[in-house]
């Protein structure tokens, strides 16, 4: 058995998408990894300076709770505060 | 969106509240409530040029369709319909429009009354504004319950 990474595609929209820079980006993780893991490892990311410490995130169109664990080709979306309506 | 007659969706195209409450509505429903919410000129003290509605399509259509359901299960309503815009609005452009159908008025009032307060605070949609002075931004908004990284939900506790 093979110890492969996981590897998600994670979308960014409004504010969230102008600190980046771009709409997309992709990461890899350990295998195993959670939503928390994922939002770590973005945070590091100097232009993510400002991501608030819990932002909300939606894996395969749905809110996930922190503890959620990811898999490849999840699609993972951070979602900041919204402002429809 | 793509389905610009859909009775529920996200539209670049101008929406009216008119058009969804002619769409439903069968024989048994003596109500039909609509409501729509329009881009004001001012928003917090400022003055108001014009608004980007950026949208998440493929959730933001899940998500309509989901409160649609619960608002049907809650109240019994006949049928709703609801689109929201994305893309560049004017001062006074429809943003949100909703229409529900019901046997009698109560039904079809909280309905409408539930999608657009559900609309408020989960359907990953942003506004950012422009303003006349040149300067715009993202308005602050509402976070979804529940779904905050870091944060313990009953589910999680479960699973630990």
């Amino acid at each position: 058995m093979t110890l492969a990474g996981t590897r998600v595609r994670i979308l960014l929209f409004g504010y969230y998408r102008e600190l980046a820079g771009s709409s997309e980006l992709q990461v890899e993780l350990p295998a195993g990894s959670r939503v928390d893991d994922l939002v770590a490892v973005i945070r590091s990311d100097p232009p993510f300076a400002e991501l608030p410490s819990r932002p909300a995130v939606a894996v395969n169109r749905r809110y996930a709770p922190g503890s959620q664990v990811l898999s490849s080709d999840d699609e993972v979306a951070l979602i900041p505060p919204m402002s429809g309506g | 969106m793509a389905d610009s007659n859909a009775l529920v969706g996200i539209s670049t195209r101008p929406i009216s509240a008119t058009d969804l409450a002619s769409a439903i509505g069968g024989r048994a429903d003596g109500a039909v409530v609509t409501f729509e919410g329009r881009v004001r000129v001012q928003n917090e003290g400022c003055s108001v040029l014009r608004l980007h509605y950026e949208s998440y399509d493929a959730m933001a259509e899940e998500v309509l369709r989901e409160i649609v359901a619960e608002a049907m299960d809650r109240y019994a309503a006949g049928e709703i319909a609801v689109r929201h815009r994305s893309g560049t609005l004017e001062v006074g452009d429809v943003a949100v429009a909703i229409a529900a159908s019901a046997p009698h008025r109560s039904a079809a009032f909280d309905s409408v009354r539930y999608v657009i307060e559900e609309i408020k605070v989960r359907l990953p949609i942003w506004k950012r504004e422009e303003y006349e002075d040149g300067s715009s931004r993202w308005l602050d908004g509402a976070v979804p319950p529940g779904a905050l990284a870091g944060k313990a939900t009953p589910a999680a506790k479960a699973d630990a």
